[in-house]
């Protein structure tokens, strides 16, 4: 059981590269704690820090109360789950679980204890004679967090663990890492791109751009309060859709909101309705429908704007200027070319300052 | 087109036999001619049918020798042969997997500079450099010895690079993985990369096996005594003969025996063989 905590914690490569730009994260003992952020942002670089695996060039990672900078990776009482896996392909199952343990000097009987209930947790008792290459992906995957598991580790390490599963099982084993790790109430560290993994997994969410963190926080209060346009439009899938204050016809609407130095107004699809009404103090805009998607459950609705518009600066899945998102119910379905106005109320405004890192609450 | 298809099917297969008979004949006749008599192969009368002196000949090949030229019996000449190949393959594999685990595994200074020297050295064969490397050999009192027999043949340009380009193909993670686990440098080569080099260890035993089997020009310099020579450079002395008749029948089965090591090499480790040359998956 144990903290980790990160201090301005900083990666620059000999080349010059600066991959993490002073990093603090507090992840509380038995948290769950999820970086997120798109590919190049550094987290997997963060996490194979904390690792032991790349050498820290400024800050101080903190273990259960002691540095660990300077500590081989079998020292500092970790376990980490790799994105392929890496299992040891000419052992077999048990041997792979035992072979962290036996390099500890572990007696076999204490080996076999800790592996037979690992196997057990996991599902995999049948299957601990054989050869990694003789499973499936998700039984592998059940090997390598067995692994993990076997050690009793501090801490847990995962690196996008399930992005080599197909869509079904990588649903079915993130509800299994959640209950696996509630179980064994084992700090964790997970990394990923996959913002609903994010958001399904995490007690803390910490949001990465550009080697830096973006927020940190719970996922819900992240998603309901972004602080910057960065992770408005990263969380939450559509992702939010952003516009600028400039044109008449949203800065007249804005008027009576304390909003005068704002430049970007945020409103997510899924805060849209489509009406004739514009609510007290919300934003109302008229738009074409170019296309529609049915997915059942819901509806997505992909509206141009009457007044072409500067493109506000935001990554990534932005939208092409002018272009709004809108999620509706999957009853209905607007015809493709149909005039419709939507509108959100006062509560879903999101305000960012011109340059999208700051927010301005409404 | 079902026709066809079996009359190609033939074709091909005919083509084949051809091809074996080519290859075999020799090899058969060989055989032939050492199961018979001395005079009638010497007549020109042999017949392409085993004769009645196979117990005989191979016993007189393999524990006595020939009567004239070398005194040596060839169970002896194989001998040294077979310890000179087991310790080139075994020698070359050794040296070659470690040096390309530092190569690939470890920063160190000049890294690049001593893998292009070991690259060059592949355009220096035995031939190039033989007066040097007698030289030595015969500075260290090597002459006449296994170890010089074997040691100046031992590092392999070739092998290392098959190792190095193996282990680029094992993936960082699994390297990672052996750091968590608490495997140090020395364990990680051996728990992990030693069993997955099995397969290519295997393929390459068998080349340099047969590589080392055949060795001619170095063992011919540097053995002197008859009881060091190897079977290669024992066939060749057997058949130049001054003032009596070459003794056909037992060249042959010394010609016969020579073959056997290899053919045995690669029947056993065919399977391994295979697998390491054509393997991919990790």
């Amino acid at each position: 059981m144990a903290n980790v905590t990160l201090r301005n914690v900083r990666k620059t490569y000999p080349g010059g590269f600066e991959a993490i730009k002073g990093v603090d994260v507090d992840v509380g003992d038995g948290q769950f704690c999820v970086l997120v952020g798109p590919s190049g942002c550094g987290k997997s670089t963060l996490l194979r820090m904390v690792a032991g695996l790349e050498t820290v060039t400024g800050g101080e990672i903190d273990i259960g109360g002691r540095i660990v900078n300077g500590i081989e990776p079998a020292d500092r009482d970790i376990a980490m789950v790799f994105q392929n896996y890496a299992l040891y392909p000419h052992m077999s199952v048990y041997n792979n679980m035992a072979y962290g343990l036996r390099n500890r000097g572990m007696a076999e009987a204490d080996i076999k204890t800790r592996v037979d209930e690992a196997a057990r947790i996991l599902e995999l008792t049948s299957m601990l004679e054989r050869k990694p290459r003789q499973l499936s992906g998700g039984q592998r995957q059940r090997v390598a967090m067995g692994r993990a598991i076997v050690r009793q580790p501090k801490v847990f390490l995962f690196d996008e663990p399930l992005s080599n599963l197909d869509a079904k099982l990588r649903i079915a084993m993130r509800v299994e890492i959640r209950k696996l790790q509630r179980r064994l109430n084992t700090t964790s560290i997970y990394v990923t791109h996959d913002q609903l993994e994010a958001m399904t997994l995490a007690d803390i969410l910490v949001v990465m751009n550009g080697g830096q963190v973006e927020q940190v926080g719970n996922p819900l209060a992240i998603y309901e309060k972004p602080a910057t346009t960065f992770v408005a439009s990263f969380i939450g899938a559509p992702p939010m859709n952003l516009m600028s204050t400039r044109p008449e016809e949203i800065r007249s609407q804005l008027a009576g909101n304390a909003a005068a130095d704002a430049g970007i107004l945020g409103i997510r699809p899924e805060d849209f309705v489509i009406t004739d009404q514009t609510p007290d103090g919300g934003v109302a805009l008229p738009l074409t429908v170019e296309a529609i998607e049915r997915v059942g459950a819901e509806t997505f609705v992909y509206g141009s704007r009457e007044q072409e518009e500067q493109r506000v600066a935001a990554t990534p899945g932005e939208l092409p200027p002018g272009e709004i998102i809108v999620r509706i119910p999957g009853t209905e379905a607007p015809a493709i070319g149909a005039k419709i106005r939507v509108a959100a109320v006062r509560q879903k405004l999101h305000l960012f300052s011109s340059d999208g890192r700051t927010r301005i609450e409404v | 087109m079902v026709e066809e298809e079996g009359f190609r099917r033939y074709i091909a297969h005919i083509i084949l036999w051809i091809g074996i008979a080519i290859v075999a004949f020799p090899v058969y006749l060989a055989f032939v001619a050492s199961t018979q008599d001395n005079a009638v192969i010497a007549n020109g009368q042999m017949s392409l049918l085993p004769g009645g002196h196979f117990l005989e000949t191979y016993y007189q090949t393999i524990f006595v020798g020939t009567s004239g030229s070398t005194r040596e019996p060839v169970g002896n000449m194989m001998l040294n042969s077979l310890v000179m190949a087991l310790l080139i393959a075994v020698g070359k594999i050794a040296i070659s997997i470690i040096s390309a685990y530092a190569i690939v595994y470890f920063r160190f200074p000049f890294r690049m500079a001593l893998f292009w020297l070991i690259f060059i050295t592949l355009m220096l064969p035995v031939e190039v450099r033989i007066y040097p490397t007698y030289k030595i050999v015969a500075d260290l009192h090597m002459l006449d010895s296994y170890a010089g027999l074997s040691l100046p043949l031992i590092a392999s340009a070739t092998a290392t690079l098959l190792f190095r380009q193996f282990f680029m193909t094992v993936p960082d993670e699994l390297l990672e993985a052996s750091r968590i686990d608490g495997a140090g440098p020395f364990r990680f080569f051996w728990d992990t990369l030693l069993p997955l080099s099995r397969t290519n260890m295997a393929a390459l035993f068998v080349i340099l096996f047969i590589l080392g089997w055949n060795q001619y020009l170095w063992p011919l310099l540097i053995t002197t005594r008859d009881d060091m020579q190897t079977i290669q450079i024992g066939i060749r002395k057997m058949i130049t003969t001054t003032d009596a008749l070459t003794e056909w029948p037992i060249v042959m089965a010394t010609a016969v025996l020579a073959m056997l090591p290899p053919v045995f090499v690669v029947v056993v480790m065919q399977k391994l063989f295979v697998r390491g040359l054509v393997e991919t998956e990790k």
